[in-house]
């Protein structure tokens, strides 16, 4: 396997985007150039992700081209999935030995519809979307199967939203939330039983981007690269009536395949859009107690949809560019109740 | 055995509020009062109607307003000979590519006031406003555009908009 490192990253959420997609990517896709010390005409692969559904009209990924400006015609991919997936297909482009730099970004706005509603979409289309499950709806169901089975209790829930708030200073823009102990959290009433609004993520619009570097240029271009040391994603069944909602196998098996069992790290980035889920994928991840969980606050303090699983991997990079970790382990999901899961094993060295 | 099921409904409605962004939006506020804005490319130096954020050749943001006129030269067109749901136009009727002057990249509109057959490459053209009360915040704030009377425009002049 050829060593890549994540050079540099750059993000962006707020609570509501004024400008169009083209005009909140030209920032950060700018901002992590700058970082990694690179012009545009010396990346070898460009890929995005985003959704189409969120945005209710086609082709945004072509409009979007206009951020990174597509001429000499550039190498480019693109996913309708969470950016973290277009980080994986970079890395594997950075495998083949050809080129050295590759650039991700992902955009996603949230609030240009009802995004609950949007995801229900992503159903089966013959025995459950016509129902309109929303994704709220089915994580409650999740919740609910997982307090049944004794994996988690509310109050295990609401401390994981009450830290989520106490870890992260809100930026410009961002959303705002009341400093509350998990017993108050408690206090408050459901909005979908069992989930109270602290166990929801909110709906964020957000942009982020990322340039990895292979081998020897990543020591030349930054001086703390982020080197990844495993990655992996795995997927289960699309029906959730065949799955066991309390258990996490995808994500336990990537976490084998890339190398996160048994290891010590000194940060987790977890994708959990919701607060059970955060428990769910800490158990399935096998992480030890003194681990510092979601230092970001998570996707609970800011959840841009496609958006907030490269958040989990930029954000932990960034604790291994800044000199504050050692080693982290990033995970980012994808579909209704944690359907599909990738897990990144990043290091300083 | 009952008759196979070849057909479910499962209607989908999802609704959506989409931000016309910063630069679009320039162009369409300034529609409405008959200006036409398009923005002026930092290193390539081409100007985009309607004005866009992003050099899409370049990869970098535009911020300068650049006002053009509403006179133009057809640089390729069509003529529609086929009816469709919804068509307003008569039959045949010409829709074109416009380079108005004083832009870079052409915009696609209706060609009226002239037989469709007497259309040609390099006419020049000029836009058809409807009446400000009944203006729309789009490119339907012109109706279509006509010929202006002047000499085509020479090939030279607009082969590089092709």
């Amino acid at each position: 396997m050829r060593d890549v490192a994540i050079v540099s990253f750059a993000n962006h959420i707020t609570s509501h985007a004024e400008g169009d997609d083209v005009e909140m990517l030209v920032p950060v896709i700018t901002e992590a150039l700058r970082a990694a010390n690179l012009k545009k005409k010396e990346i070898g692969f460009t890929v995005s992700g985003s959704c189409d559904y969120l945005g209710g009209r086609p082709f945004s990924f072509v409009m979007a081209l206009d951020a990174v400006g597509a001429w000499p015609p550039i190498e480019e991919s693109h996913v309708e999935m969470d950016g973290a997936f277009a980080l994986y297909e970079a890395w594997v482009r950075l495998q083949h030995g050809d080129i050295d730099t590759a650039l991700i970004y992902a955009f996603g706005r949230s609030t240009t519809g009802s995004t609950r509603d949007v995801l229900a979409t992503q159903l089966d289309p013959y025995v459950m979307a016509p129902l309109w499950p929303d994704s709220v709806g089915l994580a409650a169901l999740q919740a609910r199967a997982m307090l049944d089975a004794g994996t988690c209790t509310e109050r295990e829930m609401a401390q994981v939203a009450a830290r989520s708030r106490r870890s992260k200073k809100p930026g410009p823009g961002a959303h705002t939330f009341a400093e509350m102990q998990a017993g108050d959290l408690l206090g408050l009433p459901y909005t979908t039983a069992p989930l109270r609004a602290h166990d929801c993520a909110p709906d964020s619009d957000g942009v982020a981007a990322m340039v990895l570097v292979a081998g020897d240029r990543a020591k030349k271009l930054t001086s703390r690269p982020a080197w990844i040391r495993g990655i992996d994603h795995r997927i289960e069944a699309h029906q959730l009536g065949v799955r066991d909602l309390t258990k996490s196998v995808s994500t336990a098996l990537a976490a084998e395949k890339a190398g996160a069992l048994g290891k010590s790290f000194d940060v987790a980035e977890i994708h959990a859009p919701f607060s059970h889920q955060e428990i769910l994928v800490r158990k399935a991840l096998g992480l030890a107690g003194d681990v510092e969980i979601n230092p970001s606050g998570g996707a609970l303090v800011g959840n841009p949809y496609i958006v907030a699983g490269l958040d989990r991997i930029g954000e932990a990079a960034r604790r291994i560019h800044d000199g504050s970790a050692k080693s982290a382990v990033a995970h980012a999901t994808s579909g209704p109740c944690l359907q599909q899961n990738l897990v990144c094993v990043l290091s300083e060295g | 055995m009952s008759e196979p099921i070849r057909k479910i409904e499962a209607p989908v409605r999802l609704e959506f509020t989409v931000e016309a962004g910063r630069a679009l939006t320039r162009f369409l506020s300034s529609i409405v009062e008959e200006r036409i804005v398009g923005r002026r490319c930092p290193e390539c130096t081409k100007v985009y109607v309607p004005a866009r954020s992003s050099c899409p050749t370049c990869g970098v943001p535009m911020s300068e307003d650049v006002t053009v006129a509403d006179t133009g030269t057809l640089t390729t067109f069509c003529i529609v000979n086929v009816p469709f749901e919804g068509q307003t136009m008569k039959l045949p009727y010409v829709y074109g590519a416009i380079v108005l002057d004083g832009a870079d990249l052409p915009i696609l509109h209706l060609v009226q006031g002239i037989p469709a057959n007497e259309v040609r490459m390099g006419l020049r053209v000029k836009a058809e406003w409807t009446p400000p009360e009944e203006r729309p915040a789009s490119l339907e704030a012109i109706r279509w555009f006509t010929p202006s009377g002047e000499p085509d425009a020479p090939f030279d002049a607009y082969k590089e908009h092709l």
